[in-house]
C-alpha cells in the first residue's frame, strides 16, 4: 500500500528539526550555500582564463578556431533541454506526478549522457590531433598564424581542465540524478517531502549554467570563423 | 633610504611598543584591581559608543600615516633614478651572476662604488628567487621569464651580506654571497683588473649580428622589423590598439615570445629565440638596444651606429 | 526513614550512548565528531610539533649539520603543511564549534549530521595523503608551493601533499557550509542575532570565508598537481605561464585563511572573558561586526604577502591600504575585551589565564601585521624571520593559546569532568614563557636580516637563535602537560556538574557530558546573551 504523503513526509522527518518546513528549507538552503563554494571552485580557472585570453589573445582565437562549433552548440542545446526537462520533473514532484516525474528524470539522464558523448567526440578529436597539453602537444599552423605554439598549449589546458571539471560535475550530476530517479520510482517523494529532487534540480541547473558560460568563452573568441 | 626605512621602523616600534604597554597594563590593573577577593560584584556596562568611535578612528587615523610614510618609500625604491649605473643579475640554484654594463662578470659577490646610484636589473634561469641586501634595506624577487629592477645607493664602504630570499630549492641557504662597496678610486681599479673584454652593450652589437636580428631590424625604415634605433624608453603604439613601453621586459619579450606584442605597421613574422639566447646573451642584447636610445656613447667612439646585417641586402 | 535508593545506573549521556567502535565510527552526533576530530588534530599538532623540533634543534648552531639541506627544506615544509590544514583550521571550529555551536543556540544537532561525518572522514583521508607523502619522502616546496619549483624543479611527494591539502579543504568547505546553515536556520526560539553568543558570531564569520576561500585554494592546487603530472604550463615561464598568477590565486584563500584560523579563537575569548569577569562583553555589537569585518576585508588584501614579488607600485599601494583596514576590527575586539575587565569581578581560572596571555600576545602579533603591511619596512623584512615571528605570534600565541583556552573551559562539559587547576596553570605559565622566549628574539633575526628556510645561517644570528630553541624546549613542556592531565581527568578527575564555571550560555543549560539530544525540551530564551547580571555567583570549588 503506497504511504500518503503525510506517512511519507513524516517518515523523513530528521530527529534535529522541529518540522518539515524547517528542514526543507535548511536543506535548501544548504544546496544553494554549496553552489555558492562551486562557482569560486570553477572561478579560480576563470580568472586563469580571464588573465591569459588577455595576455596571449591571438593564441587563443587560434585555439578556438579548432573548436568544433556545432557539436558545441547542440551540447549548449542538449543541456538546455534537460535543464527543462530536470525543472519539469521538479514540478511533477511538487504535484505528486510520480510517474511523470520519473519519465522526466529519465529524459533528463539521457540528455546529460548524450552531452557526454558528444563531448566524447570532441575529446578524442582533439587527443587524436595532439591538442593535449604535455610532451606530445602539437600545434600545426602556429608560425603561419603569428602565434607561440606554447600559448596555444596555455588555452587547451585551460579548456581541459574547465571542461574536464565541468565533465566530471556532469556525471556526479548524472548519479545525483539516477539516485533520485530510483527513489522516485519506488515512492520515497510526495507533494510533502521532495527536497531532494528540488535540490538535485538546483545542482542541474547550477552545472547547465557554468556551461553556458564555457561555450561562449572558449568557441566562440574570435568572428573570424571557419567553422 | 636604508635610514629611512629604519625612521619609519623606529616610529611603529615606538607607538607600537605604546599601544602593547597600554594593553599589558590595563589588562594587569584591571585583572589586579577587579579580582574577585577585591570587587566581589561586577559591574554591569554594555558599552560605549563614543570610546568604541574613539578606538576606531585613533588606530585608523594613525595607521593612515604608517601607510602614508611607507608607500613613500616604497614608491622612492621603485624608482630607479636617472644616470643609475646598471648591473645585470642572474640568479640561477644556487649561486648569483652578475654582469657590469662595462663587461666585468662576478659570481655572488658584487663590486660597486660608495656614492653612486646601483640599478640592478634582474632575471632568474630557473625558479624565483630573491635578491636581499639587509644593509640597505632592499629586496626584490627574481623572476623566471621576466626582468625585476631594483636599486640602491650605498653609503658606506664595506663589505655586506647578499642573501636569496625566496626559498628556491636544496641550497636556497647556500646562495649567499657579498656586496663589496668600494672608495671610487678602488672601484675603478677593480674595473680596470676584471679583465673584461667587452662592454655588455658591444656584446649585444656582436650578438645582434650573429643572430641575424639586424637583417630585419635595419637602422632605415625598409626592414621587416621595427627600427630600433632611439626606440627605447618611449611608448610603443601595437597593431591591436594598445601602447606599451619599450622597457627590458618589452625587450626581453619581443626576443623570446615576439607573437605576443606586434608593432603596428608590422607582420607578425619574427621568429622566437627561445632556446637559442641565453640569461646572459638577453641582458647583453637589452643592453644594446638601449645603448641605441643613448645621446652618445664616449667608451663606444661616437653615435653608436646599428649594427651592420651579415651580409648585404 | 525514605532514603531515596541512589540510582546506580548512569545517566545517558553522548559518551556512553553506544561504546562500540561502529558506534563512533558512523556516529552522526555532532559532539561525538568533534572528539573524533580532537583525537585527529592533536595528533597532527604532534606531527607538526616533532618537525618544529627538529628545525629548532638544526638551528641551535650556524652550520647545516644536524640534518642535510634537503631534509631541512622537508622539515619546513611538513611543519607548515600539518599545523596549518591539519591542525589549526580545524582546530576550533571542528572540536569546539562541532561540539557547541548546536548546544550554544539550543538545536539537537547541525544541520547536516552526515554531512559533518562525511567532513571528518574526508578530513582523515587528507591527512592520510598527507601523513602518506611525509612517510615516503616528504616535500620541500615549502607550504606555499611557489611555481616554478612546485611544478617544475621540486623532486619531491608533492602531488601526494597537494592532493592531501585539496581533499581536507572539502572537509573545511563542509564544516563551514554546515555552520553557516545552522546558525541561520536552526536556532532557538527567542535566539535572534543579538543573543547569539560571540563564539557563534565568531564561527559563522570564518565560515563565510572557508565556504568563499577554499575552492579558490583547491582548484589553484590542482593546478598545480595537473600541471605536475602533464606539464601544462599555465603557472610556468618557460611555458608561457605566469608564477604571479600563482601567488595570487594562492593568497586569494591563504590569506582570508588565517582569519579563519584566528577568528573562532576569537570566539573562544569573547566567552571565557565575560565569564571570568562576570559580566557581559563590552560592546558586543562591536565585537560581532567586527567578526564580519574581518571575514570582509581579509578577502580584500592577498597581495601584501606580494610586495616584492613583481607586482605593480599602484596594486602595491592599493593593497597596503586595505591591509592597514584590515587591521583595525581586529584591534576594536581588543579594547573591548580589555574594557570588558573593568569593573569586573575577576577571578583567575586556567581558561582566564589564557585569555590574558591570549590579549597580550595577539596584540603584539597583530601589530606586528601592522609593521608588515607598510610597504618600506615589508621590503626589508618580508621573507625573513621578521614574518615567521609575526604570524607565530598570531597562530601560536594568539590562536593555539585561545584553543587551550576554549578546551579548559569546556573540558568540564565535554568530558564531565575536573582537570587539574594546579598543573594547568603551570602548563599556561610554561606556554607563556616559552612562546615568548622562542618568538620574540625572531623579530630581532628578521630585522638583522636572517631570511627564513635557511637551514645554515651567517654566525651573528646564533645567539638570537639559542635562545629561540631554548624557548621552544620549554614551549613543548608546555603543551605535553595537559596531554597528560587532560589524560588523566578522564580517569580520576573530580565530577564536574553542569555548570563549574557558573557560566552563562544554553551549553551549561544541559548536563555535563551532555546528552545524545542535547536539551531534553526546547529551551526558549527570553535573556540577552551573556546576562551574568542575573547569574548566580555561588563560590565555586574547581579541584586541583
Amino acid at each position: 500500500m503506497a504511504a500518503s504523503d503525510i506517512e511519507i513526509a513524516e517518515h523523513n522527518l530528521q530527529h534535529h528539526f522541529a518540522d518539515m518546513d524547517q528542514q526543507r528549507e535548511t536543506s535548501t538552503f544548504g544546496m544553494w550555500l554549496f553552489l555558492v563554494t562551486e562557482i569560486m571552485f570553477f572561478g579560480g580557472l576563470f580568472c586563469a582564463y580571464l588573465v591569459y585570453r588577455a595576455t596571449y589573445y591571438q593564441a587563443f582565437v587560434e585555439g578556438s578556431q579548432t573548436m568544433n562549433i556545432w557539436l558545441g552548440a547542440t551540447n549548449t542545446a542538449v543541456l538546455i533541454c534537460s535543464s527543462l526537462s530536470m525543472a519539469m520533473a521538479v514540478r511533477c514532484a511538487q504535484l505528486d506526478q510520480r510517474k511523470m516525474m520519473v519519465i522526466l528524470l529519465i529524459v533528463t539522464m539521457l540528455f546529460g549522457a548524450a552531452f557526454l558523448g558528444i563531448k566524447a567526440v570532441e575529446y578524442h578529436e582533439h587527443w587524436t590531433h595532439h591538442q593535449f597539453p604535455g610532451p606530445n602537444f602539437q600545434f600545426e599552423g602556429a608560425e603561419a598564424a603569428g602565434v607561440s605554439p606554447q600559448n596555444v598549449q596555455i588555452y587547451f589546458s585551460l579548456y581541459w581542465a574547465m571542461t574536464g571539471l565541468h565533465a566530471l560535475h556532469m556525471i556526479i550530476g548524472i548519479g545525483l540524478v539516477t539516485w533520485i530517479t530510483i527513489a522516485g520510482a519506488r515512492g520515497h517523494y510526495s507533494a510533502d517531502y521532495y527536497s531532494p529532487v528540488e535540490n538535485v534540480g538546483l545542482y542541474w541547473h547550477f552545472v547547465d549554467l557554468v556551461w553556458i558560460y564555457l561555450f561562449p568563452l572558449l568557441y566562440l573568441i574570435s568572428k573570424k570563423h571557419g567553422g | 633610504m636604508a635610514s629611512q626605512v629604519d625612521g619609519l621602523y623606529l616610529f611603529l616600534v615606538s607607538v607600537s611598543v605604546f599601544f602593547t604597554l597600554l594593553i599589558f597594563a590595563l589588562v594587569f590593573v584591571f585583572a589586579v584591581k577587579f579580582r574577585k577577593s577585591a570587587h566581589a560584584k561586577a559591574e554591569h556596562i554594555e558599552g560605549s559608543l563614543p570610546l568604541e568611535l574613539t578606538w576606531t578612528l585613533i588606530p585608523l587615523g594613525i595607521t593612515m600615516i604608517f601607510f602614508a610614510w611607507g608607500a613613500l618609500i616604497y614608491f622612492q625604491e621603485a624608482r630607479p633614478p636617472r644616470g643609475a649605473m646598471e648591473v645585470y643579475a642572474v640568479g640561477k640554484q644556487w649561486m648569483w651572476k652578475f654582469e657590469h654594463e662595462t663587461g666585468q662578470r662576478e659570481i655572488n659577490a658584487l663590486h660597486v662604488p660608495v656614492g653612486r646610484d646601483v640599478k640592478m636589473i634582474m632575471s632568474s634561469q630557473d625558479v624565483i628567487h630573491s635578491f636581499y641586501v639587509p644593509a640597505f634595506r632592499i629586496k626584490q624577487d627574481v623572476l623566471p621569464g621576466r626582468y625585476t629592477t631594483t636599486w640602491f645607493r650605498p653609503t658606506k664602504v664595506g663589505t655586506y651580506h647578499l642573501f636569496c630570499a625566496e626559498y628556491c630549492g636544496t641550497e636556497h641557504s647556500g646562495m649567499i654571497g657579498e656586496v663589496v662597496v668600494m672608495e671610487a678610486t678602488a672601484y675603478q681599479a677593480w674595473l680596470a683588473n676584471g679583465g673584461a673584454t667587452a662592454s655588455m652593450s658591444a656584446n649585444g652589437k656582436e650578438l645582434f649580428s650573429q643572430l641575424g636580428c639586424a637583417t630585419c631590424h635595419r637602422s632605415d625604415t625598409q626592414g621587416r622589423g621595427p627600427n630600433l634605433v632611439g626606440i627605447f624608453g618611449k611608448p610603443v603604439q601595437l597593431n591591436d590598439g594598445r601602447t606599451v613601453m619599450a622597457d627590458e621586459n618589452y625587450i626581453r619579450e619581443s626576443i623570446l615570445n615576439p607573437q605576443a606584442k606586434i608593432v603596428a605597421g608590422f607582420q607578425p613574422i619574427m621568429p622566437t629565440f627561445q632556446g637559442q639566447v641565453t640569461e646572459e646573451s638577453l641582458g647583453a642584447l637589452v643592453s644594446y638596444v638601449k645603448s641605441l636610445s643613448q645621446p652618445q656613447q664616449k667608451a663606444e667612439g661616437g653615435t653608436p651606429q646599428p649594427a651592420a646585417a651579415n651580409e648585404s641586402n | 526513614m525514605a532514603t531515596a535508593v541512589q540510582a546506580t545506573v548512569e545517566r545517558e549521556n553522548y559518551l556512553n550512548n553506544g561504546y562500540t567502535l561502529k558506534s563512533w565510527l558512523l556516529t552522526k552526533d555532532h559532539k561525538r565528531i568533534a572528539i573524533l576530530y580532537l583525537i585527529s588534530i592533536t595528533a597532527m599538532f604532534f606531527v607538526g610539533g616533532f618537525f618544529a623540533m627538529l628545525i629548532r634543534l638544526e638551528l641551535l648552531t650556524p652550520a647545516g649539520d644536524l640534518v642535510s639541506s634537503d631534509t631541512y627544506n622537508k622539515l619546513f615544509t611538513m611543519h607548515g603543511i600539518s599545523m596549518i590544514f591539519f591542525f589549526l583550521i580545524p582546530s576550533v571550529p571542528a572540536v569546539l564549534g562541532n561540539f557547541l555551536i548546536p548546544l550554544m543556540i539550543g538545536a539537537k544537532d547541525l544541520a547536516f549530521p552526515k554531512l559533518n561525518l562525511a567532513s571528518w572522514y574526508i578530513f582523515m583521508i587528507g591527512a592520510t595523503f598527507g601523513l602518506t607523502s611525509m612517510l615516503l619522502g616528504g616535500v620541500d616546496t615549502g607550504w606555499t608551493f611557489y611555481t616554478p619549483f612546485s611544478t617544475t624543479y621540486s623532486n619531491t611527494h608533492v602531488i601526494g601533499a597537494a592532493l592531501g591539502i585539496f581533499i581536507a579543504g572539502f572537509a573545511s568547505i563542509f564544516t563551514g557550509l554546515n555552520f553557516i546553515v545552522t546558525i541561520h536556520r536552526m536556532r532557538a526560539p527567542g535566539m535572534t542575532w543579538n543573543r547569539l553568543p560571540l563564539f557563534c558570531w565568531s564561527n559563522y564569520a570564518a565560515s563565510v570565508i572557508m565556504v568563499l576561500g577554499t575552492p579558490v585554494v583547491a582548484i589553484t592546487i590542482l593546478l598545480v598537481a595537473l600541471e605536475r603530472l602533464f606539464h601544462i604550463g599555465v603557472f610556468n615561464p618557460a611555458l608561457g605561464g605566469d608564477p604571479l598568477l600563482f601567488q595570487h590565486l594562492f593568497w586569494f584563500y591563504s590569506h582570508p585563511a588565517v582569519y579563519i584560523m584566528i577568528l573562532p579563537g576569537m570566539g573562544v575569548i569573547s566567552e571565557v572573558v565575560p565569564c571570568f569577569a562576570r559580566k557581559r562583553v563590552f560592546g558586543y555589537e562591536f565585537v560581532a561586526l567586527a567578526s564580519i569585518a574581518i571575514a570582509v576585508l581579509g578577502f580584500l588584501v592577498w597581495a601584501h604577502h606580494m610586495y616584492v614579488a613583481g607586482i605593480s607600485v599602484y596594486a602595491a599601494l592599493v593593497f597596503s591600504l586595505l591591509s592597514y583596514l584590515v587591521a583595525i576590527p581586529s584591534a576594536v575586539k581588543v579594547f573591548n575585551w580589555t574594557a570588558t575587565l573593568y569593573k569586573g569581578s575577576i577571578r583567575y581560572d586556567t581558561p582566564m589565564l589564557y585569555a590574558f596571555a591570549f590579549i597580550g600576545l595577539f596584540t603584539i602579533g597583530g601589530l606586528t601585521g601592522v609593521f608588515l603591511a607598510s610597504l618600506g619596512i615589508d621590503v626589508h623584512v618580508t621573507d625573513t624571520y621578521f614574518v615567521v615571528a609575526h604570524f607565530h605570534f598570531v597562530m601560536v600565541g594568539g590562536m593555539v593559546v585561545a584553543y587551550l583556552a576554549g578546551l579548559h573551559f569546556w573540558w568540564p562539559k565535554m568530558t564531565g569532568k575536573l582537570y587539574p587547576e594546579g598543573w594547568a596553570k603551570l602548563s599556561a605559565l610554561l606556554v607563556f614563557v616559552g612562546f615568548n622566549l622562542t618568538f620574540l628574539p625572531q623579530f630581532v633575526l628578521g630585522y638583522m636580516g636572517m631570511p627564513r628556510r635557511y637551514h645554515a645561517y651567517p654566525p651573528e644570528f646564533q645567539v638570537l637563535n639559542v635562545l629561540s630553541t631554548a624557548g621552544a624546549s620549554v614551549l613543548a613542556v608546555g603543551y605535553v602537560l595537559p596531554m597528560i592531565y587532560f589524560v588523566w581527568s578522564l580517569r580520576y578527575g573530580k565530577d564536574a556538574g553542569p555548570n563549574p564555571w557558573n557560566a552563562v550560555g544554553l551549553e551549561w543549560m544541559t548536563e555535563s557530558p551532555p546528552p545524545t539530544h542535547n536539551f531534553d525540551e526546547t529551551p526558549v530564551v527570553t535573556w540577552e546573551a551573556y546576562d551574568y547580571e542575573h547569574q548566580p555567583d555561588e563560590e565555586v570549588t574547581v579541584g586541583r
